[in-house]
């Protein structure tokens, strides 16, 4: 059976998933020969998600395509060629290259494009629309001659487009012609609260306005005329005044279309053609048409399912357009009728205008179900209410406390898990239910991202990441698997909750941890241990040797090096952003020579020494010390380098002195003790010598200043840094890093880099952004004085521990002799030592003698 | 015949040291409850002379050190490895005379 999808959007290729996934297990008896026509010059992607483009992601971050999905399957996908006629009595479709493709059915997914509305000046120079990453591409160049831009419409689109515009670093406006944001999902009580939120992120916002015009403008590009007279001048225009349905193919080849568009469907999402569907953004459905992608997803699986008459096969009949999102920080959620336009329907209303928060519920004549919600600033409830709604359960009594906050500490009405009928859906985006998740859990996915991986649930927009984790942890709890966080079996708490106690009661010692709040009569164990170590040292910066910590330490701390596979060590000195002195080069030399060294140059810019002896240890440091230098920390959960390139000062492209300001930053956050490693990397200008965004903190200078990157990680699993703030001056930004720093300490798990830490945290960036920038948690103060206390308490470990006998006591090779460890054994290659292979170690073959015993 | 290696002023609670007897090496530790235990220094997973340089701890009841290589846990009483019941290392009989520490040659 020969298949043609026109059109390979995020429904298209839903479509194509569904039947690359279910076509075996259907009735079909023949075998499917499946081509999609891509208009686009990119695969499927994340439309949803494009703004984030704007905050770091790449349109292959965005694809929707798993690698050889197509060739796996033996589909065909045609790049950059769209169906340009259907000849639907031959049943062939013509393509924009001429091609012609016979079909047995005919998938039309060709979504919906931006309306612009007929102004004059409309197709200036500057004019744009939002729904490709081609628009993106042109937001950007435009961007880049632009200091103001305009959003024409103040709807969830355009409130989106905002954002993106703003990350874009223009000043932003919006330009709404109705007298309220969002007025299709909100209330007026709710758009109030919502413009004053975004007011103060510094978008202007203009409602009631009826653009009549765009002419020459007299300091920017343009010049908006509007109907009451007034006018607003921007370099860049960006319409996002509603979408229309890509119906043109359908109306030129006589398919029924709806008076005001939109491709007229059923509900097995046939056309009146029966070998033809319609399905996502472009088809009407009972005289509807549906803005959202859950319910193109749901159309694509019914038309796969119906055409490959398969068992699971569901009819459409309509879809919940219930929203939750994060509209440059602000939660913003709508939940069915929220305009209580239902028969006798009631509301409750809760404003806190202090907080920014208001909330609203609609419920029946009787008091007894929920039809709708709005909820701004505080969306905590959505989950549970959309529940409530869609499975049209009874409300609980003073149904209003379920919107209102509670002082004095009681419970709201339960919402569990537990009371949801097992139809329920959970994942919208993915259909998925909550039989299907509990089956999943039943099957042995026993943690979040295998429930994630198994069912497909909440891989789309997150919407549903808490109810997903609700539904699979009662489910666990059910199955008397024990939902814990403990770090080990000494201390029922997570890292977070540790570091919490420690500074509320000011504990210094890992013994009075574990007696007031471990599991006291044993001893703890080598994860709890360096854990309370790092945990003491973030927040009381005491050397890591003073006596009661020294035990707590992994070896490489407690040695103040890092330990190598035969039992040896690797120093490395501080060399603040990669700068060195010929003389500082000459005096490592010298050290690396004398004690004969294995010498290499790291990936992080500095020098490395291999093969220190444990004795030796305190020699080499007394010499580099004098030579000037100080511990790299190379061995510690702590700062490791600041990488830089030469920046400014030589390089002809450089804006700003980045060598200076890493070794700035260097000198500053040195010795800070972190759940893992930190990263810095800080560039001159765009073209990135320095790597910084692949770092847990990286810094771009640009004409306007430094940008300000966050949670990149290479390694394992690199991940890009994304933009967290940028043009800020050096205090600034020092100030942002403190904050962010001391954030990630206080809440990251045990051995996590900022990177999973930023991938775990719910809100994501938006809210990331919140707490460092908006201070939205009242924490900001707190954070930088203790980052304040950290850098002002600074020691170079080696330094103290040098100048302190009973420290060096511990660098004796036996506590009973000086003689030499004789399993340490080098052979010499490259003109360096190396350590002996086992069996170089048999034969003592060519084995290098030791040097600089004490 | 019973041979003095250091005094319990020389070992710090929880804090391995590492001593010499008989030519082998050993890893002594003192943990906090005033135990004293000898087993060898030598990890045999990473055939590196370090056990004195892990951490001591308690799992399910058991007094234990883990390896500063690869993280394995020696019993420090009989030696056994936690991680693999064919793997274990050596130990030695501590004695304690007032603050002297002695060690067992056989
Ligand atoms: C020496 C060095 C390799 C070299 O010869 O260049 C090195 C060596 C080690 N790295 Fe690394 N890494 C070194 C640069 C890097 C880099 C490159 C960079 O920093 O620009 C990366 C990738 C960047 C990143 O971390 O995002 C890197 C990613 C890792 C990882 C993976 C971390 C991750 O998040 O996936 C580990 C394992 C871990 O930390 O759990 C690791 C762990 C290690 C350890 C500590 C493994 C171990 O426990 O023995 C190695 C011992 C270091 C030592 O001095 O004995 N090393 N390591 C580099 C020291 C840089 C420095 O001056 O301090
Ligand atoms: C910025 C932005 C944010 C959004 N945020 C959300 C959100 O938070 N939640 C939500 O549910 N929805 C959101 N949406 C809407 C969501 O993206 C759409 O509902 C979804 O993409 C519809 O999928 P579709 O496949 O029907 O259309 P599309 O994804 O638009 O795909 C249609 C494809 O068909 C191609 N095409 C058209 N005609 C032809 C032809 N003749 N030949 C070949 N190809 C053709 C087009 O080029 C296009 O690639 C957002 C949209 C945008 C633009
Ligand atoms: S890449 Fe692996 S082997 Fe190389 S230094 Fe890093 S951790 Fe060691
Ligand atoms: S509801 Fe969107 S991912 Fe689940």
């Amino acid at each position: 059976m020969k298949i043609v999808v026109v059109g390979h959007g995020m429904v298209g290729h839903r479509f194509v998933e569904v039947l690359a996934r279910d076509a075996a297990t259907a009735n079909l008896g023949t075998p499917i020969d499946v081509t999609v026509l891509c208009e686009e010059n990119l695969p499927a992607y994340d439309r949803v998600q494009l703004t984030s483009y704007f905050s770091g992601k790449t349109a292959e971050d965005l694809s929707l395509v798993s690698p050889n999905f197509f060739e796996d399957n033996g589909f065909k996908l045609h790049l950059g060629k769209g169906a340009a006629e259907i000849d639907r009595a031959a049943k062939t479709v013509t393509t924009t290259t001429g091609e012609t493709l016979p079909y047995d059915k005919l998938i039309l997914a060709t979504g919906s494009y931006p309306f612009v509305p007929p102004l004059p000046g409309k197709d200036r120079e500057d004019c744009l629309v939002y729904r490709t990453i081609d628009d993106l591409e042109a937001m950007k160049v435009s961007a880049t001659r632009s200091k103001v831009g305009v959003v024409v419409g103040g709807g969830l689109l355009g409130l989106e487009a905002a954002k993106a515009l703003r990350d874009l670093g223009l000043e932003t406006h919006v330009v709404e012609f109705a007298p309220r944001l969002m007025a299709v999902q909100i209330d007026d009580g709710a758009g109030k609260v919502l413009r004053k939120k975004i007011e103060a992120l510094g978008v202007g916002i203009h409602l009631g306005k009826n653009t009549t015009e765009i002419v020459d403008g007299e300091n920017g590009r343009h010049r908006m005329n509007f109907a009451d007279g007034s006018h607003l001048e921007t370099d860049m225009i960006l319409f996002s005044a509603g979408i229309r349905p890509r119906d043109d193919l359908a109306r030129k080849f006589g398919l029924d279309v709806g008076p005001r568009g939109g491709i007229v469907i059923n509900n097995e999402c046939l056309t009146n053609d029966p070998d033809v569907y319609a399905i996502g953004e472009c088809a009407l459905w009972e005289g509807r048409i549906y803005g959202l992608v859950a319910p193109g997803y749901q159309m694509a699986e019914t038309a796969a399912h119906s055409i490959i008459q398969h068992e699971k096969k569901k009819e459409f009949l309509g879809a919940d357009m219930s929203t939750k999102l994060k509209l440059m920080g602000v939660d913003v959620a709508s939940i069915g009728d929220a305009h209580a336009t239902t028969a006798g329907a009631q509301s409750f209303v809760y404003v806190d205008e202090p907080n920014e928060i208001y909330k609203k519920l609609v419920v029946s004549a009787d008091g007894k179900k929920l039809h709708g919600a709005v909820l701004i600033g505080d969306v905590e409830a959505y989950g549970g209410l959309l529940q409530l709604m869609l499975n049209d359960m009874d409300l609980p009594d003073n149904a209003q406390a379920l919107i209102l906050p509670s002082f004095d500490g009681s419970a709201k009405p339960a919402l569990g898990a537990d009371a949801l009928p097992m139809s329920a859906t959970i994942c919208s985006c993915n259909n998925v239910s909550k039989g299907e998740i509990c089956d999943a859990v039943a099957r042995g996915c026993m943690d979040y991202d295998s429930i994630k991986d198994g069912t497909k649930a909440a891989t789309s927009c997150g919407g549903c990441s808490a109810l997903v984790k609700q539904v699979m942890n009662a489910e666990l709890e059910k199955m008397g698997v024990e939902v814990k966080k403990d770090i080990c079996e000494h201390f029922a708490y997570s890292r977070q909750e540790l570091f919490h106690i420690c500074q509320v009661e000011k504990i210094k010692s890992f013994d009075e941890l574990l007696e007031k709040h471990g599991n006291g009569q044993h001893d703890g164990c080598d994860i709890c241990k360096p854990t309370a170590a790092s945990i003491l040292a973030s927040l009381w910066n005491e050397h890591v040797l003073k006596k009661p910590l020294a035990g707590l330490q992994d070896t490489n701390d407690y040695y103040m090096a890092n330990l190598q596979k035969d039992g040896t060590y690797s120093v490395v000195p501080r060399m603040p952003g990669g700068e060195v002195t010929p003389e500082g080069l000459i005096a490592v030399g010298a050290v690396a020579k004398k004690y004969n060294l294995y010498t290499k140059i790291t990936g992080g810019q500095r020098v490395d020494l291999f093969g220190a002896r444990l004795e030796q240890l305190p020699l080499i440091w007394k010499e580099l010390i004098d030579a000037g230098f100080e511990s790299g920390h190379a061995y510690g959960k702590s700062l490791r380098t600041v990488k830089s390139c030469v920046g400014s000062t030589w390089c002809r492209y450089g804006m700003l002195d980045s060598v200076g300001f890493a070794i700035e930053l260097e000198n500053r956050y040195r010795g800070l003790r972190s759940p893992h490693k930190i990263k810095f990397a800080v560039s001159g200008c765009t073209r990135e010598c320095a790597e910084a965004q692949g770092k847990d903190v990286g810094v771009i200078a640009t004409e306007k200043g430094w940008n300000l990157y966050v949670c990149g990680n290479g390694g394992m699993k690199p991940r890009h840094a994304e933009l967290l703030a940028s043009d800020l001056d050096s205090e600034t930004l020092i100030k942002y890093v403190d904050r962010f720093l001391m954030f990630y300490v206080k809440t990251a798990d045990r051995l996590q880099r900022t990177s999973v830490w930023r991938d775990n945290m719910e809100g994501g960036l938006d809210y990331l952004k919140d707490v460092i920038i908006n201070d939205s948690l009242g924490l900001a103060a707190e954070l930088e004085s203790q980052m304040q206390y950290v850098v002002d308490t600074y020691q170079c470990e080696w330094k103290t521990a040098i100048n302190d006998p009973e420290i060096m006591k511990r660098f004796k090779p036996f506590v009973n002799s000086n003689q030499a460890d004789d399993n340490i054994v080098f052979v010499e290659e490259r003109g360096q030592i190396r350590p002996a292979t086992p069996n170089e170690k048999a034969g003592r073959i060519n084995v290098v003698e030791v040097v600089g015993m004490a | 015949m019973l041979e003095k290696i250091c005094t319990l002023t020389d070992l710090v609670p929880n804090i391995g040291v590492p001593a010499l007897v008989n030519g082998e090496q050993v890893a002594l530790f003192r943990l906090k409850d005033g135990n004293v235990y000898a087993v060898s220094n030598f990890d045999p997973f990473s055939q590196a002379n370090v056990i004195a340089r892990g951490i001591t701890g308690n799992l399910k009841g058991l007094d234990v050190v883990a390896s500063p290589i690869y993280k394995q846990h020696f019993d420090l009483k009989t030696g056994q490895c936690v991680e693999d019941d064919s793997v274990s290392i050596k130990t030695y009989s501590v004695k304690l005379d007032g603050n002297d520490v002695l060690i067992a040659l056989n």
